[in-house]
């Protein structure tokens, strides 16, 4: 506190980073949470060669030590940042996860582990929506590079109806997923179930490969848009499958068919659709010049 | 140390130093007027020259970035939005997109542990919107020559640097105030969002 004269300075954070390279034995208090836990494992004895044996093992612990955690209310800011509590590793790890199925991995045993985040479904969904209205509007712009007649216009409108379908199948899917599951679970004891946070993670994250799919739509050739959703389609489909083949597995037959094969499908809709409404077909392009050349053929034999 | 304090007060324009004037009421209106301009000034200067200091944050202001989002949406205007069928951003949309976009990428930047206060993200966020305000003002003057595959290209390169620099400018003033490991994290969503913005200013096409 040598460096200011008023007492009633109104300090900045830079100043504490400074003063602590000013003196630096100083004594600190840190809160960090993620410190905490290692600490406190050491300090109960654990050694740390036991858990680097078996990091499976590390997830009781944290368990046990994340139910410490107070339970902030859900209108209190804390409480969302639970769910931004992650790193950037972290996420690109997810991204990849959901890109690659693996038959024997569960995305959300895998990857997830008990800590679902809000950053990755919402960004991915949100790039998604400008990709998606930029990719479209410029696969536009190609098709109709060549004709005098057509006034370009950046279509501003379709940013508002591709938030809102990704946006609600995002939300709304995993809710109507999570009721179906709850509703089963009361009447078949499962050993696996979800969480609400845990499936709109695995549906946000599972959107991602649509991104460079979209993408690669702008180039007008039909056949490269339906391999590339094709594609697409069963790399997410798989995620999805295998991510819930656990929680309803030792259910009736006939409702596991039923949960699975809309899971599929609705996921086929949102990607059939939103390539129908932005990307307009190149032979739909064509069609309105041959009626123009009839036009202009039938008028002079009328005069 | 007077002038120190003097200093330090700069953006709280209605308390006083420690000098003879214990209140600002009496000054000329001009005096008032000219001080707030001086502050936007300099934090323009330092948006022109991004450097690793402290004034964009200590003094926030939102005077900035209300003018560059006025000046921008209108820039926008008078192009083919003028007619309804025509799918360019309206004047409000213009102003939803800014603030809306600079109100979400603040509170993701806060859940993920910032230390940066909400109006203080704000500021940046707006002063950095400068380098494609001044695009636009370029794109509408090459557009006045023609709208043909020379101009495109000249107005892709005159977006293109500015956006980098928008976004090399904000991340200068942001990316210090975050935890390690989750710079990424708050960068990516800066960078949507110039880059959301360097496409309307790309994709403006004047009405013939």
């Amino acid at each position: 506190m040598a460096s200011t004269n008023d007492p009633f300075q109104f300090q900045e954070f830079e100043e504490a980073g400074n003063l602590l390279e000013a003196n630096r034995d100083a004594t600190t208090i840190s809160i960090e949470d993620d410190d905490m836990p290692e600490r406190q494992r050491n300090a109960a004895g654990f050694t740390p060669d036991v858990d680097d044996e078996d990091p499976h093992a590390s997830d009781d612990k944290t368990e046990l030590l994340s139910g410490q955690k107070k339970n902030a209310p859900f209108w209190t800011f804390e409480y969302y940042q639970r769910f931004f509590d992650i790193e950037t590793h972290h996420v690109k790890e997810r991204i990849i996860g959901s890109m690659l199925p693996w038959p024997g991995k569960n995305f959300i045993h895998v990857h997830l582990r008990r800590n679902p985040d809000l950053y990755g479904p919402f960004w991915i969904c949100t790039t998604l929506v400008f990709a998606l209205a930029i990719s479209g509007n410029f696969s536009n712009f190609l098709l109709n590079l060549g004709k005098p007649d057509h006034k370009y216009s950046p279509q501003f409108g379709k940013v508002t109806i591709a938030a809102t379908a990704i946006f609600s199948y995002a939300w709304f899917v995993p809710l109507a997923l999570w009721g179906c599951l709850l509703w089963r679970n009361n009447k078949i004891m499962n050993l696996v179930s979800y969480s609400f946070m845990e499936i709109v993670c695995v549906y946000g994250y599972s959107l991602a490969i649509y991104i460079p799919a979209v993408v690669l739509w702008i180039i007008p050739f039909e056949w490269l848009r339906w391999c590339s959703i094709v594609v697409a389609l069963c790399l997410s489909g798989s995620v999805l499958v295998m991510t819930f083949w656990p929680a309803v597995r030792e259910d009736h037959p006939k409702v596991i068919a039923a949960i699975m094969s809309a899971i599929v499908l609705l996921n086929i809709l949102l990607a059939v659709g939103c390539k129908a409404y932005f990307f307009s077909k190149p032979e739909a392009a064509l069609s309105p010049a041959p009626s123009a050349a009839l036009e202009l053929t039938k008028a002079p034999s009328a005069t | 140390m007077a002038d120190e304090a003097n200093r330090q007060f700069a953006g709280l324009s209605d308390t006083a130093g420690e000098e003879d004037e214990f209140s600002t009421l009496d000054e000329p209106v001009k005096e008032t007027i000219l001080r707030d301009l001086r502050a936007v000034g300099s934090k323009f200067i330092h948006v022109l020259y991004p450097k690793r200091s402290s004034v964009l944050l200590r003094d926030w202001d939102l005077w900035g970035p209300l003018l560059l989002c006025v000046t921008l949406a209108l820039l926008l205007q008078g192009g083919a939005a003028d007619k309804e069928d025509q799918g360019g951003p309206q004047f409000a949309e213009v102003f939803v997109i800014v603030w809306f976009g600079s109100i979400i990428i603040t509170l993701n930047s806060k859940l993920l542990g910032g230390t940066i206060s909400f109006f203080q993200s704000l500021c940046v966020l707006g002063y950095c919107i400068m380098p494609l305000t001044a695009a636009m003002a370029v794109c509408r003057i090459v557009l006045v020559g023609g709208s043909g595959t020379v101009s495109f290209i000249v107005r892709l390169v005159v977006v293109t640097a500015s956006f980098g620099w928008s976004t090399f400018a904000s991340t200068a003033f942001l990316a210090d105030n975050q935890p390690p490991g989750r710079k990424s994290l708050v960068v990516y969503p800066v960078f949507l969002f110039y880059f959301v913005i360097g496409w309307m200013v790309l994709t403006f096409s004047p009405s013939q």
